[in-house]
């Protein structure tokens, strides 16, 4: 009924033994016990559950944890070097870019992911590249203006902190 | 007194290191041994009776330990559930009784027949498939207007007319006079559509139920974790000392996390009925479909007015529908009428809330709860005069506002509005939006056949709720104070415990800066705490109605000088010095006149705790303080809204968005910022995309997922610009008021004035929410086919 899967998260190489219906985000939540990684929805509207997978921003949701056989997986907890910030996180601090902070990991995976693409967006790009994800406290404002600060602090820096290759069947 | 360095000062969240690193601890965070997971049964009929519930099937499937329902909670569930206060409706007609689970009846789709436990969450909601239910599907009413009607199914057999509630808190004899007078008279019927508060946190309960010790321990996502205490303690015959309610990091609440519901009861019953720790995390459908909505209202109104645009008087009747039961606060909701008057004048304000059974789930406050509503209508009301009497928006508000001279200003339901400038609020956001520069813009772009439109909304608000001599007639004598205890350790550190509750709203910041000014400690040395009634105060009162800074922070403010009277006792014993001449400035306590003759605030801290204290002085250095205010806060402030509708598609460009607010002293802009970001943004979305549909046929919930309920995204909302006035509240000691709601209660106004506005060339004088591009279309093809048919359509 199980079955093996393995894979690397946060760059630590994992082996667990699933059910092959278990989805990603309750791989990495309730198996990995990385709590990071929120659930807002059913559906796949909320992005709250956004994680990187190689070089790209998935729902964790959208995918089976035995999908990610092999798979690179970077989640909220895996951003920061010890105690030096990610700029994104240090700029959703300095901007107010949260209120309640429960759709905050996903915006910053999936405005790391927008950053690693397009290292200068203007505020349109930036709206429309966290389209995915959804916030009821800021009224998006404030973590459009976080991800312009951190686009400016990285410098235009074209990779993402992340480097590695994609290897996931996301969706 | 200190000098203040931190209030007012923009200092970034002390929470958010751990909220953007991925170490926040909501509720679905926690474990605990042995525990197992709940999944409901819910009915998919709006109404129904229950004839059987077959569990046989879904008891064996693997990893269940069992299923209740409403037959295994009567041992564990003995006392009332649900209470329903009486808010602003002094007298109901029917208030029925409310059960956490369905036996016999169900009223509202989704509504909990049974509950299932299991070792996963994947094999509870396995097994909930397999639970047969039994219904005898029953006619159903989700419509206010039907369920008025002669002959309608009544949702309860003690309400045979569905009414809850019939009030009128002024009859037609108060504006008589005012209509005689009047040129001319205005009437409309307003749509408040019903919204889903949708917190992007769901509901969640975690309960351990202690045999031995007789213990119930909850964590789950509140606003009040006390009032939830009191509740469950009540309903499962606990001493209310033996439960405790913890509420950790909360995602966002927005007025749905206050009232107890079901799977509160539900969850913390089946703890003690299994011997396990149960968790229970809605899914988002659930959430759309069983917590609380918002709004749901018709409101009428009538307005007379003088021909140069002097307001006279305003009829309001608001039909409110309450859902299958009457929600824990719901009856909150006609302060829309005590409020419907806004920022003007009136020689006479009528108003009657009559409250209506539906099959769907019950209505409760959502951010504003009531006072949205009354901004709308007001807003609404003063556009369609000056529409009517061809005056501008601007002016025929200027015209009827209070103004300051006439604060404290008793409004016509005897409310005293505390302060206000109103004019200038509009002065600064005119000038901020190019309010001339616009109808120039809009005046050419007519020319070329295109619509903008622009829409103001001069709001005020009535929160802090509240005193308890206005509060507690309302609520059955609950008085919403607030508590808080400041207790200080021996080296001079500072743990603060306050009965308010952060959802979001950066109080570990704010309150630590209210503290760092009043004591004058380091704000690095006070530690805010909240969400636990194991801890501090004996009952605290919770964060709803924008009261956490203006009651709760008050009562913070009150605690600290309460320690810092015991200090200056203890430093003059210390100074050798007369009490009276000793002064607190700046963390030292010093003798008037001889600087050097000091004692800091931490070496008295510390002697506190020591031997040789004054004769009759007690060790320790802590306080504990109840602040009931004097009044409520009254916030206001100048919304404009600027929009261009296509009107051959209906859709709306919302191209700018201006905000000055006042709500008085502020703690923290960059905080205060932000709850009006977010508040805005709430308010445009109930004018432009959100509603909660149930087919009209069925009662069968249409937008039960986030790809159907539309919440928007960063593309929908522009950038918000923000400025603001500063008016002191004469009603606290720090001159506070509240800003979590304002937003929410100013703009859908702005919003829908702006569409209007656009579309009057075509005749078009009202617009519902949401205001679709499919309503618009629909509104604009039926403007021009009246137009193009010859009749009076077509307005300058």
């Amino acid at each position: 009924m199980k079955r093996k899967v393995s894979l690397t998260v946060n760059g630590t190489r994992r082996e667990d033994e699933v059910e092959p219906r278990l989805l990603l985000v309750h791989y990495l939540r309730d198996v990995a016990g990385l709590t990071g990684t929120h659930i807002g929805c059913d559906t796949s509207q909320c992005g709250a559950c956004t994680v990187l997978i190689g070089d790209k921003a998935v729902k964790s949701c959208t995918m089976f944890a035995v999908q990610a056989q092999d798979a690179d997986v970077q989640t909220i907890e895996g951003l920061a070097k010890g105690d030096q910030l990610h700029p994104l996180q240090q700029a959703f601090w300095d901007e107010h870019g949260l209120q309640c902070g429960f759709c905050t990991p996903g915006f910053i995976m999936a405005g790391v992911y927008l950053l690693s693409q397009n290292p200068n967006p203007t505020d349109d790009e930036i709206r429309k590249g966290l389209e995915g994800n959804l916030c009821r406290c800021t009224g998006y404002v404030n973590i459009v203006k976080a991800v312009r600060t951190a686009a400016k602090t990285m410098g235009g820096q074209t990779k993402q902190p992340q480097a590695t290759a994609a290897t996931a069947g996301g969706d | 007194m200190a000098v203040t360095q931190l209030v007012g000062a923009k200092i970034h969240r002390r929470e958010d290191p751990r909220l953007i690193t991925g170490h926040g601890h909501y509720v679905d965070d926690f474990l605990r041994t042995g525990m197992v997971y709940a999944a409901f049964v819910r009915s998919p009929y709006p109404h129904a009776r229950v004839r059987k519930i077959e569990v046989t099937d879904a008891a064996k499937a693997p990893g269940v330990v069992a299923v209740y329902t409403a037959r295994d909670f009567k041992s564990v569930i003995t006392g009332a559930t649900h209470p329903a206060t009486p808010s602003f409706v002094a007298e109901k007609k029917h208030v029925p009784e409310r059960r956490p689970i369905a036996e016999t009846e169900v009223r509202f789709q989704g509504e909990p027949v049974a509950v299932v436990l299991a070792e996963s969450g994947a094999q509870a909601v396995d097994a909930v498939g397999l639970v047969d239910v039994d219904y005898e599907p029953l006619e159903a009413v989700t419509d206010i207007e039907k369920a008025i009607k002669p002959g309608s199914p009544a949702v309860h057999e003690g309400a045979p007319d569905n009414i809850c509630w019939d009030l009128a808190y002024a009859g037609d004899d108060v504006t008589a006079a005012a209509f005689a007078e009047a040129d001319v008279v205005v009437k409309e019927r307003i749509h408040q559509q019903r919204l889903a508060p949708t917190s992007m946190e769901p509901r969640g309960v975690l309960a351990e139920y202690d045999p031995y010790d007789k213990k119930l321990q909850i964590w789950m996502s509140s606003q009040g974790p006390h009032f939830i205490r009191l509740f469950i303690s009540g309903a499962l015959g606990l001493p209310e000392s033996n439960v405790r309610v913890v509420s950790p990091d909360v995602g966002g609440g927005f007025g749905s996390k206050i009232s107890p519901y079901p799977e509160d009861y539900l969850v913390a019953a089946a703890a003690k009925l299994s011997g396990r720790p149960v968790k229970w995390i809605e899914t988002r459908t659930e959430s759309i479909q069983n917590t609380t909505h918002g709004r749901g209202e018709i409101f009428d109104i009538e307005v007379a007015a003088k021909k140069d645009g002097t307001l006279l008087g305003l009829k309001v009747t608001q039909w409110l529908d309450c859902g299958a039961y009457t929600a824990t606060f719901s009856a909150f909701q006609p302060c829309a009428c005590l409020m419907a008057g806004g920022a003007y004048k009136w020689k006479g304000i009528s108003a009657r809330t009559v409250g209506i059974f539906t099959h769907r789930v019950p209505t409760d406050p959502y951010r504003g709860a009531g006072r949205p509503e009354a901004t709308h209508l007001a807003e609404r009301a003063v556009d369609l005069v000056a529409r009517e009497i061809g005056m501008d928006p601007v002016d025929i508000r200027r015209k009827n506002f209070i103004q300051p001279q006439d604060f404290p200003y008793t409004q016509n339901f005897g409310l005293v509005v505390d302060s206000g400038d109103y004019d200038k609020s509009l002065d600064k956001a005119l000038e901020l939006a190019g309010y001339k520069e616009l109808r120039q813009q809009q005046a050419d772009l007519r020319k070329q056949g295109r619509y903008l439109g622009i829409g103001l909304s001069t709001w005020i608000e009535i929160c802090g709720f509240g005193p308890s001599a206005a509060t507690a007639p309302a609520t059955g004598g609950i008085a919403l104070v607030e508590s808080a205890q400041v207790r200080v350790l021996p080296t001079g550190s500072v743990i603060v415990y306050t009965g308010s509750h952060s959802h979001g709203q950066g109080h570990d910041t704010t309150q630590a800066q209210i503290v760092a000014d009043t004591l004058g400690v380091p704000y690095d040395s006070i530690e805010i705490r909240h969400g636990d009634t194991a801890e501090g105060p004996a009952f605290g009162y919770g964060t709803y109605g924008s009261r956490t800074l203006a009651v709760g922070g008050l009562a913070i403010h009150m605690a600290c000088r309460r320690v810092i009277e015991k200090g200056r006792k203890l430093a003059a014993h210390l100074l050798e010095a007369a009490e009276d001449d000793v002064s607190y400035e700046q963390g030292k306590f010093m003798v008037k006149g001889s600087p050097d003759k000091a004692k800091a605030f931490g070496e008295v801290a510390f002697a506190s705790y020591g031997a040789g204290l004054p004769d009759g002085m007690d060790q320790g250095l802590e306080a504990t303080a109840y602040f009931d205010p004097p009044n409520f806060v009254w916030p206001f402030g100048a919304h404009i809204c600027v929009v261009e509708v296509d009107p051959e598609t209906g859709s709306v460009d919302l191209q700018k968005y201006v905000a000055v607010d006042d709500c008085g002293t502020v703690i923290n802009p960059l905080i205060v910022e932000g709850q009006l970001h977010g508040g805005i943004t709430q308010s445009i979305a109930q004018a432009l995309f959100e509603e909660v549909v149930y087919d009209p046929e069925s009662g069968q919930l249409k937008t039960g997922t986030m790809i159907d309920y539309a919440v928007p995204t960063a593309n929908e909302i522009p950038d918000l610009v923000l400025g603001s006035t500063v008016t002191p509240s004469p009603s606290n000691e720090l001159g506070v008021k509240g800003i979590g709601e304002a937003g929410t209660i100013a703009a859908s106004a702005a919003v829908i004035n702006a569409i209007c506005d656009a579309l009057s060339p075509l005749g078009i004088k009202h617009i519902d929410m949401p205001a679709s591009p499919d309503r618009l279309w629909r509104q604009i093809n039926q403007a021009r086919a009246t137009a193009g048919n010859g009749q009076k359509g077509v307005k300058a």
